[in-house]
């Protein structure tokens, strides 16, 4: 596990983080979110020892990191950045040594993530030469070509189309089962929901909520209904103690004790369907932030 | 998996894994290669052009008792029955000279101009007697200056190279992967050694193919006085091109773009010029020449260049190769504290001050 606690960070008298903890658990997708200028990437160079803390600590398995024993971490910089005239297997291949891969590891690690990313057949190209969408996705063979044992990638899905993001979820979600901590920002919510098992969001330099999706969507629960009858639902704005939050045709939101409401219901007719309103990641982060 | 593994490149690993994609990066390119061909091209018109356009002995024309008079003398003689058909061989530009009776002496005729060549070999020259005869003439030593300063100016430009690896990692960002994964001195370490093996492989290009252009232009005596000169030359030219290859690393590091990079080659681009314009400006004044043989920037040129005048001890080239040394280890240490304070700096140019600051 990947824990971090406590750190803070100062650009000239900018705070820019201020006390930041939450852990990254093996073998779950941690999803890191927060308004740009929020503190995301300034935390993920921290946690790999690009950039100091002032203050804080990140340890990995229990003990406090240090240049000497941090774990391998695989990488996906936001400001994605490889070598533009460098063929795309030998630069994978040679990122991989530098990892300290051996060479034959890293070149069937290479063939194989190429295989999985649907890139064999630009292997011998230059980076350049490929689309931005295929230059992503050699990025993300980058930041996997050493069998990491953390992944921390920024942004990993903007400017990938809908299919692109499948191919490099499905490649994610494999290592994530096989037990390696995850942890990728996006600001793209809808993604993060699908994907993620936790929820890390950070507002101003602040962690505002962390927890795992489920437990993250009890806490924001609200006393949150929707109702569906089979005549207009009219009458629901007159139950005493009701706020209706939204009223359409047979359709009410509403805000109040249910069982009262689910009772007058019951009792006028047919309930077509009766459901806990859950928040979506989108109402939490604009809730939290 | 997810355990601390042990099969981290060590520093090592990590430098000579960043010399070698340098190494490979440059290969690959034609102007590398273009470069190269040039200065060897270039060696070789050097030494040999002089021989072929001006090697020949002058041509002259001579008439009548002239003939016995340029007989053994270096002229390539042409005898002719009278005075009128050699004046109009002097005007056809068919010789230079003619050489006719005079009375009971010669005289010379030419078109325009006295022909101080053809005289020479006319006149007795008076005995001479060296006092301390030094065995590399004056030409000899403005040709080795010219080849010295120039092999030094185009492997200290050369390391410009340098300074554009390093803007394209971080105009590409891909420095941030870098950092996060080997140490910023073994990418520092890795660049400086690709380049130094790069340059050293075209130093001995260059050191076995002189020879040769100096045997074709049938100046074997003087590859004997070259010889010794290139032994001195050579780690004064590599420990040199260290000390410029960090710098050239600094100027790539402080800035962003390419296009910014003029803003910080100046001070790398005074340092590799200095060398060579103040070894041709000065060669033929010994005391300057000694300072210059001292100072880390010019001893390079300036110490070869005076043991092959034979006007300095070995003891003196060991005593500036060792303050040479002690520079680089210096430069390298302010240099890669730069480096590493300005690598992850982007936007506009990073100031030195800044660059310098302790990490935060």
């Amino acid at each position: 596990m990947l824990t971090v606690r406590g750190i803070s960070r100062s650009f000239g008298d900018l705070k820019v983080l201020d006390e930041v903890s939450f852990d990254v658990r093996p073998g779950r997708m941690t999803g890191f979110l927060g308004a740009n200028g929020s503190g995301k990437t300034t935390t993920m160079r921290i946690v790999l020892g690009v950039l100091a803390a002032h203050g804080g600590s990140v340890s990995w398995q229990g003990v406090e990191m240090t240049s000497q024993n941090r774990p391998h971490f695989g990488y996906m910089p936001e400001e994605r950045g490889l070598y533009p005239k460098m063929k795309v297997r030998d630069q994978i291949t040679w990122l991989g040594r530098l990892h300290g891969v051996e060479r034959t590891v890293a070149q069937r690690n290479t063939d194989q993530l190429l295989d999985d990313l649907e890139l064999t057949d630009r292997a011998n190209d230059r980076l350049e030469q490929l689309s931005l969408g295929n230059q992503q996705r050699v990025q993300i063979a980058a930041a996997l070509v050493h069998d990491p044992d953390v992944l921390i990638l920024d942004e990993p899905f903007s400017g990938l189309d809908p299919i692109a993001v499948e191919t490099v979820l499905d490649v994610l979600r494999k290592r994530a089962a096989s037990g390696v901590p995850v942890l990728f920002s996006s600001h793209q919510l809808a993604i993060v929901e699908r994907l993620c098992d936790d929820v890390v969001i950070i507002s101003k330099g602040r962690i505002a909520a962390a927890g795992s999706r489920e437990e993250l969507r009890n806490r924001h629960a609200t006393a949150r209904f929707e109702i569906v009858v089979a005549q207009d639902a009219g009458w629901v704005r007159d139950v005493p103690g009701v706020t209706i939050l939204d009223l359409d045709g047979p359709r009410a939101v509403f805000e109040a004790e249910p069982q009262q409401v689910l009772a007058e219901a019951v009792r006028r007719g047919e309930v077509r369907s009766f459901t806990p309103v859950v928040p979506t990641l989108d109402e939490i982060f604009k809730e939290v932030i | 998996m997810a355990t601390i593994s042990s099969n981290r490149a060590t520093f090592a690993q990590a430098t000579w894994l960043v010399a070698e994609r340098e190494i490979k990066t440059l290969v690959g390119t034609k102007g590398f290669w273009i470069s190269f061909v040039v200065t060897i091209a270039g060696l070789f018109a050097l030494t040999v052009l002089p021989t072929v356009f001006g090697g020949d002995d002058p041509k002259v024309a001579a008439v009548g008792s002239a003939v016995q008079v340029v007989k053994g003398k270096a002229l390539d003689v042409r005898e002719v029955a009278d005075v009128q058909t050699a004046s109009d061989l002097i005007r056809a530009d068919e010789v230079e000279a003619a050489i006719v009776p005079d009375g009971s002496g010669i005289k010379v005729l030419a078109l325009n101009d006295p022909p101080g060549d053809v005289i020479r070999q006319l006149v007795a020259s008076p005995p001479v007697e060296l006092l301390d005869p030094s065995a590399v003439s004056s030409d000899q030593r403005f040709v080795t200056v010219l080849v010295f300063g120039l092999v030094f100016l185009m492997f200290g430009m050369g390391g410009a190279a340098i300074a554009q690896s390093t803007v394209t990692e971080k105009q590409t960002r891909i420095v941030e992967i870098l950092v996060s994964t080997v140490p910023v001195r073994a990418l520092l370490a890795g660049k400086i050694l690709g380049h130094v093996i790069l340059t050293m492989g075209q130093v001995i290009v260059l050191a076995l193919t002189a020879p040769i252009a100096l045997r074709v232009a049938g100046l074997s005596e003087l590859l004997a006085v070259v010889v010794p000169a290139l032994g001195w030359f050579i780690p004064f030219l590599l420990l040199g091109f260290v000390l410029i290859s960090s710098m050239w690393a600094v100027a790539g590091a402080l800035v962003s773009r390419q296009e910014d990079l003029g803003s910080t080659m100046g001070l790398v681009m005074i340092a590799v010029m200095g060398p060579y314009f103040g070894v041709q400006f000065f060669f033929d004044n010994p005391a300057v020449l000694a300072v210059m043989s001292y100072v880390p920037f010019t001893a390079g040129v300036a110490m070869p260049v005076r043991m092959f005048a034979q006007q300095a001890q070995p003891w003196e080239a060991l005593a500036s190769l060792g303050i040479l040394a002690a520079t680089v280890v210096v430069i390298l240490l302010v240099a890669s504290r730069l480096y590493t304070g300005s690598l992850l700096q982007t936007g506009t140019r990073v100031k030195l001050s800044k660059a310098w600051a302790p990490a935060e």
